[in-house]
């Protein structure tokens, strides 16, 4: 399978990412080429062979289902939280207009 | 300087601890000597943001500590660098990436925090590849990182750290600091640590809490120590690791006495030669380091035996599918929003501000990555590249399993070449992605896996030799890495010309 410039402007957008028209064309080979390297994987025999879903084998544990069970990472952190935001006002994210 | 016997920042983690505790120098003292080397290194650029005041605070606390007759930590009195993917609070944490230039995080990853609470210091935050997707540290938005060595030529070509964790080989290997932080997602911290003469280790996946790290590949990112040798990184090790439930991948296992465990006799041990390793046109000064470790380890009391991992030479082309498509989903979170940079063109509205950001904040690479990423995971897509590549990976793994029932270590080089020029290999992506052929299986299978100098190449440069070890076995790799170490007797060290 290989990439067209349409393609990949496609995919861009789904990945949010503005590009030019001749980022464009210099990105439609240079994918195209890692993409027929990646092929040889489908040499591979993978007959009755599941994917890799854990690296080492691990059981997921499950927190207390209290509020604030970690204080790192439980709530009334909302300045901390916005300390970084481009646009923070009245304690909330602040975005463009979205609804005219 | 580096001619003085008496200079401290020509000791690593274990002499500098062992120092400070019996008071032959004073914490404040080797702060102050690494703060300078820091400060005289600018050329190097493996620094984005000195922080010698928190060493000093640190090593502060030591010398009272000490003086109060308090224990002290494992790493006390051993200032380091940090590289530039762990969140340090209040200190600019950028992934060397425009998108984050400036994000001042609120928090203290955990990892980091270990090392703090062991009785470390920080010296600053080291450069990397951004987001650490890079394999010569020429990624960063805040320049290339230098490596010490040049070759023994004449010419004064700059030379690649390696990477991602180039800033972190960059400033070990010319003694800024005597150990550094790394992170390794498919070789980003043994193949620097073999490019530049120094030693890394890389723990089983889930040793080493994610929790505060920048995000690149997270099945695969691992954090590990990067210094001058096998004990001083066993120290650290110690340090870094540790379960952690703010982690949901994190091993909730005891952390062992690493360094306390260290021993280079490897008398009843087995140590496997992959054959799929031994590649056509294998460059003739790596095949004999190679040879010279199978010698040194059987020197060590080690059986050498043949192995076979029949599936190798998939590992790179799977790495590079599942690797980019969990970059894809987690640099997802870069939006302008929550942190980071904003690029609001007149008029925009939230999806074109999303583009326009991402656009502006991301580099090349990482931007490559993201739309491969992309692709394979998208609907039509999805199974054939990145299902398939999943059970590659299993494979993989497989076959290390299996190789684990003949042997107790693995030994291949840690990459195909020595270092290579800047801009030598960056107008090619292909080519680059190829330098991590034997780290990356590992990573694939989350196993431990360590570089160790094994000498100079034909033009003084350095070479390593990896050791791979059987998943939570990392005594089994420190081990074989003393042994080799021992017998390789690596004394080089570049000549100082920044």
């Amino acid at each position: 399978m290989s990439v067209d410039k349409a393609t990949v402007a496609r995919i861009a957008s789904l990945a949010r990412i503005k590009v030019s028209d001749e980022e464009l064309e210099a990105m439609v080979p240079e994918l195209n080429q890692i993409l027929g390297w990646v092929e040889q994987l489908g040499e591979v025999d993978v007959t009755g062979i599941e994917p890799m879903t854990a690296v080492i084998p691990n059981t997921l544990r499950l927190r207390d289902d209290v509020v604030d069970a970690d204080p790192l990472t439980g709530g009334g952190r909302r300045d901390a939280v916005l300390a970084n935001a481009p646009a923070a006002e009245h304690g909330f994210f602040g975005v463009p207009k979205v609804i005219e | 300087m580096s001619d003085n016997a008496n200079d401290v920042t020509e000791l690593g983690v274990a002499a500098i601890r062992d120092g400070v505790a019996k008071g032959d120098f004073s914490a404040r003292e080797v702060a102050e000597a690494f703060n300078a080397n820091v400060a005289a290194a600018g050329e190097l650029n493996a620094f984005i943001v000195a922080t010698p005041d928190m060493a000093l605070e640190a090593a502060g606390r030591v010398d009272a500590d000490r003086a109060a007759g308090k224990a002290l930590g494992k790493m006390a009195g051993v200032p380091i660098g940090m590289k530039d993917l762990f969140a340090t609070n209040g200190v600019q944490t950028t992934a060397a990436s425009h998108i984050l230039e400036g994000f001042s995080p609120q928090y203290e990853s955990t990892v980091s925090q270990k090392l703090w609470d062991a009785g470390a210091g920080m010296l600053g935050k080291l450069n990397l590849d951004q987001f650490a997707m890079g394999s010569s540290n020429e990624t960063s938005y805040f320049g290339n990182v230098i490596s010490p060595w040049r070759r023994n030529d004449g010419g004064n070509a700059p030379l690649a750290p390696g990477g991602s964790s180039g800033g972190s080989s960059s400033a070990v290997a010319a003694r800024l600091c005597p150990a550094a932080t790394g992170t390794d997602t498919g070789g980003s911290i043994r193949q620097p640590a073999a490019f530049t003469g120094i030693t890394g280790i890389k723990p089983t996946y889930g040793r080493c809490s994610r929790w505060g790290i920048v995000a690149f590949a997270s099945s695969l990112d691992q954090a590990g120590p990067m210094a001058r040798d096998v004990r001083d990184c066993a120290i650290m090790l110690e340090a870094m690791a540790g379960f952690d439930p703010k982690d949901a991948t994190s091993l909730d296992m005891p952390v062992p006495e690493w360094e306390a465990g260290l021993t280079a006799d490897m008398k009843g041990k087995k140590v496997g030669i992959p054959r799929e390793y031994r590649m056509d046109g294998m460059d003739a000064d790596v095949a004999k380091s190679w040879e010279d470790g199978i010698a040194w380890l059987r020197d060590a009391g080690a059986e050498i035996v043949d192995i076979s991992l029949p599936h190798t030479k998939y590992a790179l082309p799977a790495y590079y599918i599942i690797a980019p498509a969990e970059a894809s989903s987690n640099l997802a979170r870069y939006d302008g929003v929550r942190y980071g940079l904003r690029d609001l063109p007149e008029g925009a509205g939230l999806q074109d501000m999303y583009a326009a950001t991402r656009a502006a904040g991301f580099g090349a690479e990482v931007k490559r990555r993201i739309l491969i990423g992309t692709y394979v995971l998208s609907a039509g897509f999805y199974d054939a590249y990145y299902t398939q590549a999943q059970k590659v990976r299993t494979l993989i793994s497989h076959d290390f399993k299996n190789a684990f029932t003949e042997c107790d270590v693995i030994l291949a080089p840690t990459t195909p070449s020595a270092s290579f020029a800047l801009g030598e290999k960056s107008g090619d992506p292909l080519e680059m992605y190829l330098n991590d052929v034997f780290s990356v299986p590992a990573s694939l299978a989350g196993l431990p896996a360590m570089s160790v100098p094994a000498g100079l190449n034909r033009e003084g440069l350095p070479l390593g030799l990896q050791i791979i070890g059987n998943a939570f076995d990392e005594q089994g790799v420190l081990n074989a890495g003393l042994a080799l170490e021992q017998r390789a007797g690596f004394t080089a060290k570049p000549e100082k010309w920044w």
